[in-house]
């Protein structure tokens, strides 16, 4: 089962993928964007697991003791917070489409702009 | 492009990227067995060099501290972005608050989020000012302790009301304290620089392995990232908040 967590990472990112070409919906497809980025959440940290090894936080197990690589665990959260950066000004931005243009439908918007 | 031609390019273009992906996967480290070598020093390395016991943190705010700082300004400038684009605009004006969704009447919280949420504000500032503080030794830190203290002012809007949100969240008190976090972390970086040596390096006095006051510079950029991750959220919740109760059209 090694293959796993390749195989899960892939499936979200093209389910991911299939939701953004597909929407109907602005708010929807900002969500769809945020699936695609989990993908990328559970490959760095598959790729840093170690098998039997602790997380790599040394409170209360000696310094010795076989960790995690924790190079990969620091680049998710820089990856989830940009995320939710990322997130926060799409959705500005479909407040704002849906202001102007009174729809959310991005087939639409590109109708009215004509 | 219609949507059903879309969809028939999206398919073949899917299935390769599909194949690409497995492809270069297969020739990845198998599952478990991953070595890296600048990992596995830190883990060694980052006890006795900076006496922190959670690595990821020591990573974050000071071995890789420089892209950190990029990556609060990222957040920084993104929340600046939001506030730009929900900006009262002239064609618009702000109202007293209240819910104008079309065809919605405006309903108050149930009596079980209420009591769920007044319970938990108090627990949750506590724990996200652990979550803060205690980042150089267990997992955490200032990302992830603001978003607990934010999420704990959320409460206050769901639990209670706009008003009392707005109430205890003044827009200048949390606007200086976002601002006074970015501005921080850069600023402890210039310490170092000030001090002779490189720019946020962990000149600091590094304490005892174990003790809260320990790592150096880095619990206090820590401190200086929860700042600006509190200020932040906060600030992005008011302008959503604001946009969906107060901001009406002129017309």
């Amino acid at each position: 089962m090694t293959w796993l967590p390749w195989a899960v990472a892939i499936w979200l990112l093209l389910w991911g993928l299939y939701g953004i070409v597909t929407s109907r919906n602005l708010v929807h497809m900002v969500i769809c964007l945020s699936v695609v980025q989990s993908s990328t959440y559970l490959f760095l940290l598959a790729i840093g697991y170690r098998t039997g090894a602790r997380a790599p936080v040394f409170a209360d197990i000696p310094a010795s003791t076989p960790a995690v690589d924790p190079v990969v665990q620091a680049l998710v959260l820089t990856d989830i917070v940009v995320e939710a950066t990322v997130m926060a000004l799409l959705l500005a931005l479909a407040v704002q489409a849906d202001k102007r243009t009174g729809t959310l439908d991005p087939d639409e918007l590109g109708i009215l702009r004509g | 492009m219609t949507p059903a031609l879309r969809l028939r390019l999206f398919l073949p273009a899917a299935l390769l990227l599909t194949l690409l992906l497995a492809w270069a996967l297969s020739g990845a480290p198998r599952f478990g067995t991953f070595d890296g070598r600048y990992g596995q020093w830190l883990n060694h390395h980052t006890v006795p060099q900076r006496h922190v016991t959670d690595v990821v943190t020591a990573i974050n705010f000071d071995y890789r501290g420089w892209d950190t700082l990029g990556e609060e300004f990222i957040l920084f400038i993104s929340v600046i972005g939001v506030r730009l684009l929900l900006r009262t605009q002239r064609d618009e004006r702000e109202t007293r608050p209240r819910d104008q969704a079309p065809g919605r009447r405006a309903t108050s919280s149930s009596a079980s989020v209420r009591v769920l949420g007044l319970a938990l504000i108090g627990p949750l500032v506590l724990y996200g000012l652990d979550v803060v503080t205690h980042g150089q030794l267990t997992p955490g830190g200032g990302f992830q302790g603001g978003v607990v203290l934010a999420t704990a002012l959320w409460l206050v809007y769901l639990a209670g009301s706009y008003e009392t949100m707005l109430h205890v969240t003044p827009e200048t008190l949390v606007g200086w304290t976002e601002a006074a976090g970015a501005g921080g972390y850069a600023l402890i970086g210039l310490y170092g620089w000030l001090t002779g040596v490189a720019y946020l390096q962990n000149v600091l006095p590094l304490g005892q392995v174990g003790s809260v006051f320990s790592g150096g510079t880095i619990p206090l950029i820590s401190l200086a990232v929860a700042g600006a991750v509190t200020g932040g959220f906060v600030l992005l919740l008011r302008a959503f908040l604001a946009e969906a109760l107060q901001v009406r059209s002129r017309s």
